[in-house]
């Protein structure tokens, strides 16, 4: 149960729809850049995104194998454990239903693993039926490198570290493996709406 | 209570139940108005383990929501809402060992303060180097200490970005490769590097850190300070 902290009168409220913010979130117009390590550079023509564990064949394309997939505007709130949200952000980029479609997998979860050994877990029910993307364009152009760039995920319905930067695949596993935060403190699914932060949240 | 320069001061807690913490962990401050209006930020612990004690040093940020009031109408006696220690990546403690290269931004030495005063406190052998950059002397936090500390263990160099005082001798720029090469230790030492400031001067700093050879998992960042695009 928390107290009044005396004297505290927070910010004038802003019009911001509050129904949108999770609890403890304020709103950014900013876009700050949180990572652990050094941002990686890979170049365009050694980069490519693979699918691969629990299923019959891996699945590989190259950058402009990728580049030529279907893709799709998308507009969503994202939301920092650090506390920051940002609403209406602009994506371009493959839905994870494109890429599984026609995979038949018994997994029920998945590793997003990216350049840099950076790490994250997932439900794959957590990024499938229209919830999650591989992005490659933010604000209609080319994100940038400190950005995740030339390629990252989105997941917006979960804390935005479940959104690997970088991204170069995912692997489809029988068994839960906690990635790179979830080891270090963070919560194993990163909830914004239940601010699931840490462990033991 | 205490300042260290015009806009950032030190806040001592004593935190019951305090179940300890290790260096560049940090907690989460919550604010709660009359009318249930809720206000959260997270701060680096400043100080070494101290039993039921830490110590935050917030930088006033002059459109900030949770540091002004931390800042300017907290007072001793009053109680506030935290949560931790968070964080299990970029810490130091002495298992850890050396060399240590801590490169801070403005208040991005916080974090590397509390490393810097566990190893003072704790022992152990690890050779410590700190290259803080700040906009002037008068905007250094914890200048005087980091003199007294500075010795066998530890070397502390400062750049000054903004301004130098009469007769400065030290660096005058932006931290770059050169800097950093003069400072030392080289990725020969294979060095745990901690790079902590706002997210600008980390770009910077990590890139320039890779482009001198050493190993990008061997350099853990940590951006903040106000939220800059």
């Amino acid at each position: 149960m928390s107290f009044i902290s005396r004297g505290f009168r927070g910010r004038p409220r802003s019009d911001a729809d509050p129904s949108r913010l999770p609890p403890g979130q304020y709103l950014t117009t900013d876009y700050p850049v949180l990572s652990a390590g050094p941002t990686p550079h890979t170049p365009l023509d050694r980069w490519d995104f693979q699918i691969v564990g629990e299923l019959a064949e891996p699945r590989r394309w190259t950058w402009d194998e990728f580049r030529a997939l279907p893709s799709e505007e998308v507009v969503k709130d994202i939301h920092c454990v650090t506390k920051w949200s940002k609403f209406d952000t602009h994506w371009r980029g493959v839905s994870i239903d494109t890429l599984l479609d026609g995979v038949d997998t018994s997994a029920g979860y998945v590793v997003q693993y990216a350049d840099g050994g950076y790490t994250t877990n997932l439900p794959l029910q957590d990024v499938t039926g229209g919830k999650a993307w591989v992005v490659y364009d933010s604000d209609g152009a080319p994100l940038a490198a400190e950005h995740g760039g030339p390629a990252r995920m989105l997941v917006p319905h979960l804390y935005f570290w479940k959104s690997a930067k970088w991204v170069r695949g995912l692997r489809l596993q029988a068994e839960d493996e906690p990635g790179f935060w979830e080891r270090n403190g963070y919560n194993n699914y990163g909830d914004p709406w239940r601010e699931q932060r840490y462990w033991g949240d | 209570m205490a300042p260290e320069t015009a806009h950032v001061k030190t806040i001592g807690f004593d935190v019951q139940g305090w179940l300890g913490h290790r260096a560049g962990q940090h907690v989460d401050v919550r604010l709660t108005a009359e009318d249930g209006y809720q206000a959260e930020r997270s701060y680096s612990i400043a100080s070494a383990p101290d039993g039921d004690r830490i110590e935050l040093t917030v930088e006033r940020l002059d459109d900030g929501e949770v540091s002004p009031y931390l800042t300017d109408e907290l007072t001793p006696g009053d109680r506030i809402e935290l949560r931790g220690p968070v964080g299990g990546y970029f810490v130091w403690e002495p298992a850890v060992g050396g060399p240590v290269l801590l490169v801070g931004g403005g208040s991005g030495v916080v974090p590397l303060m509390a490393m810097i005063r566990t190893r003072a406190a704790d022992g152990g052998d690890a050779e410590m180097r700190l290259l803080l950059s700040s906009r002037s002397w008068d905007d250094v936090i914890y200048r005087d200490e980091l003199a007294g500390l500075a010795g066998d263990w530890l070397t502390v160099a400062h750049t000054l970005t903004r301004s130098q005082p009469a007769g400065w001798t030290g660096y005058g720029r932006r931290v770059d490769a050169e800097m950093l090469t003069e400072v030392g230790p080289g990725p020969d030492a294979r060095p745990q590097v901690y790079l902590c400031g706002p997210t600008p001067f980390v770009e910077a700093v990590a890139e320039a850190l890779v482009s001198l050879g050493h190993e990008p998992h061997r350099i853990k960042t940590e951006r903040f300070g106000p939220t800059g695009g």
